[in-house]
């Protein structure tokens, strides 16, 4: 692997990296069981320079922002690479978002260029507010001929053949402004340096080490600041391949394990527990007795590898086990969202270990890890070398808010010096998570204290970002809570959202007000709707500017109401 | 075969594939609610629909989709 800490920048190491394992495999794609693009070292690096040109024919310059909307594919990839050569600041949006919800981010983060997969692209150009669009030059990608483009490039086309000039960025230049929310609300752009990347990258590998051979299945959204991370710079930097698979249904995440023989994953609790479940259904479908002998065989194993994994001997004892996953599987990783102890161990005994970690976007991706120094189910992991926990405020029983500091924290929030001030407080990293530390060091996670949740996809909702569905109910006013904020509770499964109203004095909570709050609630993305509603008969608090005072108004809906107030929807 | 046709069809595979009566199900059902499912197990009813209508529909089509009604119209616009 290159010595992440005399590289500058992550162009310069991606570079270094292009140059140092030119005919090892870095990158194939694959749609379904189709395998549609392979490239070496080499290959990809004859992708991405033409393009970088291109970039800088069209006026890309040094800190020129570049935004990204696409699956993951070999083409992400590529660009992010173009984009870093040419010393420029990307950009990565989620793909999963609306139209207008990508053209509301567009605008804040300033992008001057946009490369967007053609169906993703057709859907901006249909959206209210796509005159707006300030992007100056769009690349499309996969686009059918004859397609209307809207005045975008093809990005297969755009290229230029001269040899582009690479610009060298300092580490602490951004490197990439990543919306961790605020989509409906306030925008939260994390702006992160080279610095933060280079350092989170040294940290991860020293724990989980990749090499030329290693192949990392990327099934999460690359704009994801995990896969961005652990699908892309952690591998390059080591000479790793990376297998995008275009697909995220669970036959062919199991068919590309055995096909290309996967090293490590990444999941979020979802697509674990999908995996648990299969493997269950495999399990109980098997005769008595060889029922029998797999379960005397993962007690051995179990026993065995109490103190630490031993990948070859739990190869041999459950030889099927792994040999659906393809045989050399050394760990899978979760993160985004919290993790139930059960599967953990479900897969630990298996002898396939889940290394559960937890960490926000703001942080640079990862906070703490688990090592396996032994195996523990029951926390998130000790924190990566180079980072700093503190509990602050604890309890009685020593739960706080967990605090972070070093080197991988993001520089700022873009265009948001207030949110950043009370974000980061002397250098730490205020989480709004609640958790503890046990005597061996690890973390352990006991809920939150802000208003948010995060869902087992792991996707982060803030109700801020989804009040202005309910702009129009014939209600006095409203507001959105997770459930957990307004009467705090010590998990972070299972969390949901509520919508509080103050009914209309003149106009009471009418008949078919259930309705109206469910037809709004559908046209959210199926996981960012409301559960339930809670009728508050008090105007709320509200600054001189109008605005609601949350923290306020959930103390007073705590201390009159409680969960049974809630009306499901 | 008609939208309606369509729409019937897709009715009668999730009624199967995810063990519930047909006839609690209906056209604008939100499946995600009326199933208590994940997007996971969506693709995997998607799965089951393409092979039933012998079609390929790539995991974006169902971006935004949330009853089953979307789903016959975006199922029927490749047939």
């Amino acid at each position: 692997m290159l010595d992440l800490r005399k590289y500058n920048s992550l162009g310069e190491a991606l570079r270094a990296a292009l140059e140092t394992w030119p005919g090892e495999v870095c990158l194939i794609e694959a749609d379904r069981d189709r395998e549609t693009a392979r490239y070496t070292y080499r290959q990809f690096k004859e992708a991405a320079l033409p393009l970088a040109r291109a970039l800088q024919d069209a006026g890309f310059h040094e800190g020129s922002r570049a935004a990204i909307i696409m699956t993951n594919q070999s083409k992400w990839l590529i660009s992010a690479y173009a984009i870093f050569f040419c010393g420029g600041v990307l950009v990565p949006l989620d793909y999963k978002l609306t139209a207008d919800e990508e053209l509301k981010l567009l605008k804040h983060s300033n992008a001057e260029f946009l490369i967007v997969e053609h169906h993703l692209w057709r859907a901006i150009t249909k959206a209210a507010e796509f005159s707006d669009l300030s992007v100056r030059v769009v690349l499309v990608t996969e686009a059918p001929a004859g397609a209307d483009l809207a005045g975008a490039k093809r990005w297969e086309e755009f290229r230029d053949a001269r040899e582009p000039v690479f610009v060298a960025r300092q580490r602490k230049d951004p490197a990439c402004i990543v919306y961790s929310s605020g989509t409906g609300g306030r925008p939260k752009g994390c702006v992160l340096t080279h610095e933060n990347y280079l350092e989170q990258c040294i940290a991860l590998t020293s724990l989980y080490p990749f090499w030329p051979g290693v192949r990392y299945l990327s099934i999460l959204p690359t704009n994801h600041a995990i896969d961005f991370m652990v699908g892309f710079i952690g591998p390059f930097t080591c000479g790793a391949a990376v297998v995008h698979l275009r697909t995220l249904r669970p036959e062919y995440i199991r068919d590309a394990f055995t096909r290309y023989r996967i090293t490590y994953m990444t999941v979020v609790p979802m697509i674990l527990k999908s995996l648990e479940r299969g493997l269950r259904q495999r399990f109980d479908e098997l005769s008595r007795p060889r029922r029998r002998m797999l379960n005397s065989l993962i007690a051995v194993n179990r026993t065995l590898t109490r103190r630490r994994p031993n990948p070859q001997l739990s190869r041999t004892l459950l030889r099927q086990v792994h040999a659906a996953f393809g045989g050399e599987l050394r760990a899978l990783f979760v993160g985004g969202a919290f993790t139930e102890p059960a599967t953990l161990q479900f897969f630990y005994d298996l002898g396939i270990p889940v290394g559960n970690g937890y960490g926000c976007t703001e942080a640079g991706t990862t906070i703490t890890l688990n090592d396996f120094k032994p195996f523990r189910a029951d926390t998130v992991g000790k924190p990566l070398p180079g980072m700093q926990i503190k509990i602050v405020n604890p309890g009685s029983d020593g739960v706080g808010e967990v605090a972070v500091s070093g080197t991988t924290i993001m520089s700022h929030y873009l265009d948001d010096p207030e949110m950043t001030a009370e974000t980061i407080v002397d250098g730490w990293l205020m989480t709004g998570d609640l958790g503890r530390l046990d005597n061996a060091g690890h973390l352990q996670l006991f809920g939150r204290k802000k208003n948010m949740i995060v869902t087992e996809e792991g996707k982060n909702i803030y109700p801020e970002d989804i009040e202005n569905t309910f702009e129009g109910l014939p209600v006095k006013e409203f507001c959105v809570f997770a459930a957990n904020y307004l009467w705090p509770a010590r998990t972070m499964t299972g969390e949901q959202l509520l919508l509080v109203l103050r009914p209309d004095s003149a106009q009471p909570v009418a008949d078919g007000l259930a309705v109206k709050i469910a037809d709004r609630n559908r046209l959210l993305l199926h996981y960012k709707r409301i559960s339930g509603y809670v009728v508050w008969d008090h105007d709320f608090p509200r600054t001189a500017s109008m605005k609601i005072k949350r923290t306020e108004l959930a103390a007073q809906i705590r201390e009159r109401l409680t969960r049974d107030a809630v009306v499901p929807l | 075969m008609t939208l309606d046709t369509t729409t019937d069809e897709i009715l009668q595979l999730a009624a199967q594939h995810f063990k519930v009566p047909r006839a609690q199900l209906r056209p604008d059902d939100d499946f995600f609610k009326k199933l208590g499912i994940n997007s996971l197990q969506v693709l995997d009813l998607l799965t089951r629909i393409e092979q039933h209508f012998h079609i390929e529909l790539p995991d974006y089509e169902l971006q935004g989709v949330t009853d089953f009604r979307t789903l016959a119209e975006r199922i029927q616009s490749r047939l």
